[in-house]
């Protein structure tokens, strides 16, 4: 009953007003066909309306369009008109049945209707809890794979290692560093997202050469990309424009990273960027197998993992690149192009500088 | 010369553990503080030649500590911290850092780091002559060359150029080269850096796009590399 009283508050007068002027608007339009419809059909007709606004509206409005209801009948329609006087006994039954089944149309429908939302939401509640099972199961996955490995190592590397051979143990101190490596870049991740989540993010906007970032962004991935081919394609007079360095860099690096990850060996990733329409563009374009049809939707999405994929990973990355682009005022899509592969288009709406505008003595 | 002192400030045992096997197996001398008050007297009773500072100590914040230390101490600060976002970099590199490394690091980048910035220490007077690999910078004549050419630069690519190799190693940021070359007013017109740095490297880079002298540091600054010696 609490929520019924709650929502009457919360629904606000546009439901009362709502419920007055429909009632009214169709006991207008009744009227003028009294004679040949029968006074008794009208009130058939008014007791529908009141249950199709029992449907829309919450208990009170509903309450009142039939109190309304039953008055208006009373007064215009019940001979003798323009008066709250019933003469035939039938009549004065028909009104009290009236009155009482439009009251209980209200009331029936709005405990049904609780009982709806009720049920919503202990659905919800159940599937928050099954997100939050996977969620923790995945994130404590993600955590406890290369924990296990630094442990399963240093034990192998601190007991009696006298049995392993120097190759062997170089391969422990690798799968060390591995998973250390690992580890620092889901915390990377998790961090990034908890940034965004926050809205703590400030873009700090500066004039940049765009064809100086990406080349940044490919030199740090030097050991990733080692078996890809890696083509750029920039036009030589690019302006200058203005985004935020660190978030752009992080934002392609993630998407770099992922083909370099998911794609096969020799597969060419193919970057260019240009500015159309006061609008900075950057295609990353890979001829690898492209996404899965039904997934391309989902890409971007918090802990997205194409179901092809090797184990490894939250599926962060996508969902951050989205982010900074976003925090910039900017959009990505993913397509998958004719041929095969994905195709990542960013867009960000940015000034350009084209770095010309020297006065006096700068270009000496 | 005697095997220089590094002073690790850092209030994680863990690390100083790793920094002291790390240094000492390299020839420093190791002195430790785990806390900022502690690091401060250490550094004035006996002066290091080199000191690594977190920045996230338990009873004063790094920065102000580096600021403190820079009203008299001269030898080269490396700050090591795991805040990697650009201001507290930035901040770091103004209040007068030679240098900065966000955790986890690799203990060869801060070894070479390390060498670096004691390197660097040692050559206080101007050296007159420059040369990295294909690169020489003659500051008294004013030439540069790349392969035994002469390069045609202009005086503000020049400056800028000088500048960045007289400072090899630092991180410079944005605002100090703007503000050196240009001068205060400039501060905001960072397109005027990005031309001059696209010039420099077409004329001094083998391959502008994989440079290997003036490296780019992300939303930070530039630094010269001179390479190996």
């Amino acid at each position: 009953m609490k929520q019924i009283l709650t929502q009457k508050y919360t629904q606000g007068n546009p439901a009362y007003l709502i419920s007055i002027i429909i009632i009214c608007f169709i006991s207008a339009v009744c009227y003028p066909f009294t004679d040949f419809i029968g006074y008794r059909t009208v009130a058939l007709i008014l007791l529908f309306t009141v249950s199709v606004l029992a449907m829309k509206l919450s208990l009170y409005p509903v309450l009142l369009a039939a109190v309304l209801s039953a008055f208006i009948w009373d007064f215009f329609f019940i001979p003798p008109h323009f008066t709250f006087h019933v003469s035939k006994s039938e009549d004065v039954l028909m009104l009290a049945m009236y009155f009482i089944v439009a009251m209980l149309n209200g009331v029936l429908t709005a405990r049904i209707k609780h009982f709806e939302s009720l049920a919503i939401q202990r659905e919800e509640r159940v599937n928050a809890l099954k997100l939050y099972d996977t969620l923790f199961n995945s994130i404590s996955h993600e955590f406890r794979t290369p924990i296990a490995a630094i442990l399963g190592a240093t034990d192998n590397l601190l007991t009696d290692n006298s049995k392993f051979s120097e190759t062997n143990k170089t391969n422990l101190y690798q799968e060390i560093n591995t998973a250390a490596d690992r580890l620092n870049r889901l915390v990377g991740n998790l961090l990034n997202v908890s940034r965004l989540e926050s809205g703590s993010i400030r873009p700090k906007l500066d004039w940049y050469d765009l064809n100086e970032l990406i080349h940044t962004t490919i030199n740090q991935l030097e050991t990733e990309l080692k078996s890809h081919e890696v083509k750029v394609e920039i036009l030589p007079n690019l302006p200058f424009l203005k985004f935020d360095f660190g978030l752009l860099e992080q934002a392609i690096y993630n998407i770099i990273y992922n083909c370099s990850i998911y794609t096969p060996e020799k597969t060419l990733i193919h970057i260019s960027a240009d500015y159309i329409s006061d609008k900075c563009i950057i295609q990353i374009q890979d001829n690898g197998k492209g996404f899965p049809k039904g997934d391309l939707s989902q890409v971007f999405s918090k802990f997205y993992r194409s179901k092809n994929t090797q184990t490894g990973g939250l599926g962060l990355g996508l969902s951050i690149t989205k982010g900074f682009i976003e925090t910039q005022g900017g959009t990505i899509k993913v397509e998958n192009t004719t041929g095969s592969g994905a195709l990542f288009t960013i867009e960000i709406p940015t000034q350009a500088n084209w770095g010309g505008d020297f006065s006096g003595g700068f270009l000496q | 010369m005697n095997n220089p002192t590094i002073l690790v400030i850092d209030d994680e045992i863990q690390i100083r553990k790793l920094l002291e096997i790390t240094l000492s197996a390299n020839g420093f001398r190791v002195h430790e503080a785990g806390t900022g008050k502690e690091g401060q007297i250490s550094a004035a009773m006996h002066p290091p030649d080199l000191i690594l500072l977190d920045l996230g100590l338990p009873d004063e914040d790094g920065q102000s500590i580096l600021k403190k230390l820079r009203e008299w101490y001269k030898a080269p600060v490396i700050i090591l911290s795991v805040r990697d976002n650009e201001d507290d970099i930035i901040q770091a590199l103004d209040n007068g850092a030679n240098d900065y490394l966000t955790k986890p690091f690799r203990t060869g980048e801060l070894l070479a780091r390390i060498r670096t910035a004691l390197r660097l220490a040692q050559n206080t007077e101007n050296v007159p002559l420059i040369e990295h690999g294909n690169l020489s910078i003659d500051f008294t004549a004013r030439i540069v060359k790349k392969n035994g050419e002469v390069l045609k630069l202009t005086t503000t690519e020049y400056q800028l150029l000088t500048l960045m190799a007289r400072n090899e190693s630092r991180v410079l940021t944005h605002q100090f080269l703007l503000k050196t070359i240009w001068g205060p007013s400039y501060l905001e017109q960072s397109q005027y850096l990005r031309v001059f740095v696209r010039q420099l490297r077409k004329k001094i880079e083998d391959n502008p796009d994989q440079p290997k002298f003036i490296i780019t540091e992300s939303g930070v600054g530039y630094r010269f590399i001179g390479g190996e010696k």
